[in-house]
């Protein structure tokens, strides 16, 4: 019986016992609510219930039900919220590894259900840990661009998300009150007890024949924390310019610049990649259409230049959780634009944003009344004191505060207010 | 004749579990509506390729790696170690050993420059830093470790009263 892993003289780590468990268990209940508040957020960023092109996951129904108008302000907002998203559920792999490798005897346990409630639960742990799984595996491919998961990432990792949400409440509730008990106990310096079973369900994880140990529980903790901090240090730098960046050795968008000079920060999908050629982009033939009550009005980019510019401090922040520090951008307001055909600055209403780019999921966007309104919120010309890049979205693209980096359309073509 | 009954269990746990199935399920059928045999397989494969596939081949490696100091004889010429130190030893291997192997998982796409093209085309950089800077990476963990390990067998050297002969 001890050669099969349904005997629980089988699993043989000293390591293994509530106490382990119950600290990574805490650990991942505050990781995983940040992660998955702040997911939610970067959801409500996208303002998916403005216009369906923005929205990826149009059959959400009342999941959906916090939904709100994202704000301007602060303008870092977007970028705290997604760098935190995504650099903390790199930091807590290790965390979520080590879990899982605590608890797997309870995965072979025999028999495999000794209560219709019980084996319910069991079946809820197939979707907490395939849902949590999911969850890490899909976020950690869309940021390094690996898209191999069966279908598009925002819905997937969306609904995905749910699944696992409901699975977790219910492990929480279950399971928190045990874990919070067992690490009680520890401060109180009765680690070494025996703690009493989960429940009369559950034996306990302690081994009962346990192995010689090769490493104290204190340095099993340095170990995993170690690993957490590791992950970390090499990503948190790609939230900022600079010299921060290069710190994040391995994460997607640190190491060196893309460039030098005024257009040398960081680009998300490049001219090239997107198709946008030198002659569709040339002062002859580029004209930006805007379409409003009052008719529509075609401008060149000289012509553009003769409007009222303006300057904003803004970053970009990409839903993939990496940003750059602020860039001065300097434009014309869309507000002004809004005017142009027609509407009042003060009440200008939603806009519908095109690009050049003929394919890419959001080639169209829709920004909101509360962005368009935005004294920082720009049809930008110009970057750092020179003219946009063609990577950075030259002839002119939209910069708004706070809002996710691919609603901030380049390569502008068309821009039409009022009807979505 | 009697006929075995699997008994209920909590009420509550019931109410509650019931409650987490029909989110579940709500969430489920949306996030199945495109491609269901597709993700039901990452969903469920993801928890088989974890419980089934990683942790038996990083627990064996550990416990190979456990093996092998218990059964390290000493050099010629170096004084042998007891078995407690040499099993302490291990995790002068480990340690960097999960560390690397942890970088390894998480930034596989990148480091194995599967998506180089990919990256090169949307970020303007290029992908081949990623390999590099994972072995530099490791080179210096395991060779921070060597030398903590060196030092430490050092100390523990001078430290050991003289002449036990």
């Amino acid at each position: 019986m001890e050669r099969s892993p349904s005997s629980p003289a089988f699993w043989r780590s000293p390591l293994r016992g509530p106490w382990f468990t119950s600290l990574l268990g805490v650990v991942l209940l505050a990781g995983i609510t940040v992660l998955f508040a702040t997911g939610l957020l970067s959801y409500a960023a996208y303002n998916p219930d403005l216009s369906p092109v923005n929205d990826k996951t149009p059959d959400k129904g009342v999941l959906g039900f916090y939904l709100f108008p994202w704000p301007t302000d602060p303008p870092w907002l977007y970028r705290l919220t997604q760098g935190v998203h995504v650099t903390l559920g790199i930091a807590l792999v290790p965390v979520l590894l080590a879990k899982l490798w605590s608890v797997v005897p309870r995965l072979f346990q025999l028999p495999p259900a000794r209560s219709v409630a019980h084996a319910l639960e069991r079946l809820s742990l197939l979707l907490l840990v395939g849902g949590v799984l999911f969850e890490f595996v899909t976020g950690v491919l869309n940021i390094q661009l690996d898209y191999v998961f069966p279908g598009s990432f925002y819905p997937l990792h969306f609904y995905g998300a749910w699944v696992f949400f409901a699975a977790f409440a219910v492990h929480v509730v279950l399971r928190a009150p045990t874990a919070v008990r067992n690490l009680r106990r520890m401060r109180t310096g009765d680690e070494e007890g025996a703690p009493p079973p989960v429940s009369a369900e559950e034996p306990s994880l302690v081994s009962p024949n346990p192995a010689e140990p090769t490493v104290s529980r204190r340095g099993a903790v340095w170990l995993v924390g170690g690993g957490s901090l590791l992950l970390l240090g090499t990503t948190v730098g790609q939230n900022f310019d600079g010299p921060a960046r290069r710190t994040a050795l391995l994460a997607p968008h640190g190491g060196a610049e893309p460039g030098s000079g005024p257009n040398g920060f960081q680009i998300n999908k490049t001219a090239a990649a997107r198709g946008i050629s030198a002659a569709e982009t040339s002062e002859e033939a580029w004209r930006l259409v805007v379409t409003g009550p009052a008719g529509t009005v075609r401008l060149s980019r000289a012509e553009l230049a003769q409007l009222p510019l303006h300057s904003a401090a803004l970053p970009i922040a990409c839903v993939e959780g990496w940003s750059t520090s602020d860039q001065w951008w300097r434009g014309v307001r869309l507000r002004d634009l809004a005017a142009l055909v027609g509407h009042a600055p003060e009440t200008a209403p939603d806009v519908l944003v095109e690009s050049l780019q003929r394919h890419g999921a959001f080639r169209r966007a829709a920004l909101r009344a509360n962005q368009v309104r935005d004294p920082r919120s720009l049809l930008a010309l110009d970057v750092n004191g020179e003219r946009l890049s063609p990577d950075h979205g030259y002839p002119a693209r939209i910069i708004v505060p706070a809002a996710p980096g691919v609603l901030n359309t380049k390569w502008v073509a068309r821009m039409t207010f009022g009807e979505l | 004749m009697t006929t075995y009954r699997l008994p209920l269990g909590s009420p509550l746990q019931l109410l509650l579990l019931a409650c987490s199935f029909a989110l579940a399920g709500y969430a489920g059928v949306r996030l199945l509506a495109d491609d269901w045999f597709g993700v039901a397989l990452w969903f469920v494969g993801a928890a088989v390729a974890h419980d089934l596939v990683l942790l038996p081949l990083y627990a064996a490696a550990d416990r190979a790696l456990v093996r092998a100091a218990d059964t390290a004889g000493p050099r010629a010429g170096a004084a042998a170690a007891s078995p407690p130190v040499r099993r302490a030893r291990v995790m002068y291997v480990r340690v960097p050993a999960a560390l690397s192997g942890l970088l390894l998982l998480v930034w596989f796409p990148l480091i194995s420059g599967r998506v180089a093209d990919r990256y090169a085309s949307a970020t303007g950089m290029s992908a081949s830093g990623f390999l590099g800077r994972w072995l530099l990476i490791t080179a210096l963990l395991f060779g921070g470790s060597a030398l903590l390990l060196v030092l430490r067998a050092r100390r523990a050297t001078k430290d050991r009263p003289p002449a036990v002969h």
